[in-house]
């Protein structure tokens, strides 16, 4: 549920990083809070285990400037990604805008993408969300690796609504903006006709 | 109020903002802060400028969030109060008309005792606040339409 006020001319919204363990989640965001303008980004929290695996999130906000007088900002947030970290997901699924379901392309992972875009419909569902209407970007992600899946595979795998996808490489920060920019685009058009 | 988005105006906001300086006030405490459940921060007062409000506000709503979840686990339904307690700064977070999260950072010249009682008398003020943000949603009347309006043109500015 995005927030805007009047008063201080704010407009908030919520995107998350969604995806199985180890598909680059917290490595996209890191690469944003890196080469962002400090002015235009917050600090970035993480809340991981000893051996840096997300425990609960990894919180960025940055801001895009202003549309029609309003500051827009966003609040990106990743999700554990491993399977038994399932209550957490849920939790940080409220109130969501928009969701950037992050595949890994490794042809050994595609079984675990699958189950990471199911179990994301169902805790939609479960938040209220219609699964075939919110806000979604695709990427896919370690494009540089030797045996990944090939673009019409995610594609058939992944995109039955279609919607645009990317091919990354988060490491080096291939497709990280482009992602990005295509969600915010997405959350405002949503924003304006105001439905969930 | 629109199911998509969480609209404060000006009115309220600034009603808002004298609640949170009188708890402010009343609790001698060093900050307060009211949040939404997602971790937005709505308004503060105090020494707000020695705190990075925006994360404060995220890690506050996860918190109530992941003990929200502990609560369901053991059949409550929320935990509506949460303390803390460090060694120079206390937080008190409460749950403010099950949406939004009102934080009060308080050191040694206060008090728990104090905070709570302050906290529940916000709370009333803070709660007839937002039904009247409820009200001007569902008629309308404020929208100054800024969102409604907005274009696929305004939206491409922003990655110029």
């Amino acid at each position: 549920m995005s927030f805007i006020n009047y008063s201080t001319r704010e407009i908030n919204c919520k995107i998350v990083y969604y995806g199985p363990g180890l598909c680059g989640k917290t490595t996209n965001l890191q690469y944003i809070f890196r080469r962002m303008n400090p002015e235009s980004r917050g600090k970035m929290i993480s809340l991981a285990t000893e051996t840096d695996r997300t425990l609960f999130f990894d919180f960025l906000p940055v801001s895009m400037g202003e549309i029609r007088g309003f500051k827009t900002r966003f609040h990106l947030y990743t999700v554990p990604g491993q399977v038994f970290y399932d209550a957490s997901r849920r939790l940080i699924l409220r109130g969501v805008d928009g969701v950037v379901f992050c595949a890994d392309s490794q042809l050994t992972r595609m079984d675990s993408n699958l189950e990471s875009f199911d179990n994301l419909k169902i805790n939609l569902r479960e938040q209220g969300y219609d699964p075939d209407r919110i806000p979604m970007v695709l990427q896919y992600n370690k494009r540089d690796i030797n045996s990944v899946a090939s673009l019409s595979e995610l594609h058939a795998l992944l995109n039955y609504r279609n919607v645009p996808e990317f091919e990354s490489v988060a490491t080096t920060g291939v497709g990280v903006f482009e992602t990005l920019k295509a969600i915010i685009k997405l959350v405002l058009i949503d924003l304006k006709k105001g439905r969930k | 109020m629109n199911p998509g988005h969480f609209i404060l105006y000006e009115k309220e906001y600034n009603e808002i903002q004298s609640v949170l300086m009188k708890l402010l006030a009343d609790s001698y405490a060093k900050v307060v802060f009211l949040v939404d459940k997602n971790g937005s921060l709505l308004s503060s007062a105090g020494e707000t400028g020695n705190f990075d409000t925006t994360s404060l506000a995220s890690l506050a709503a996860g918190n109530i969030a992941a003990t929200g979840g502990l609560a369901s686990l053991i059949g409550e339904k929320e935990f509506s109060i949460l303390f803390h307690e460090g060694e120079r700064d206390n937080m008190h977070i409460s749950v403010v008309d099950n949406r939004l999260i009102l934080v009060v950072i308080f050191d040694r010249r206060s008090s728990i005792g104090l905070v709570r009682l302050r906290v529940r008398r916000a709370d009333e003020f803070l709660e007839r606040i937002l039904r009247s943000i409820d009200e001007a949603a569902q008629k309308e009347e404020e929208g100054e339409g800024v969102i409604e309006e907005l274009t696929e043109a305004d939206i491409e500015t922003l990655f110029k």
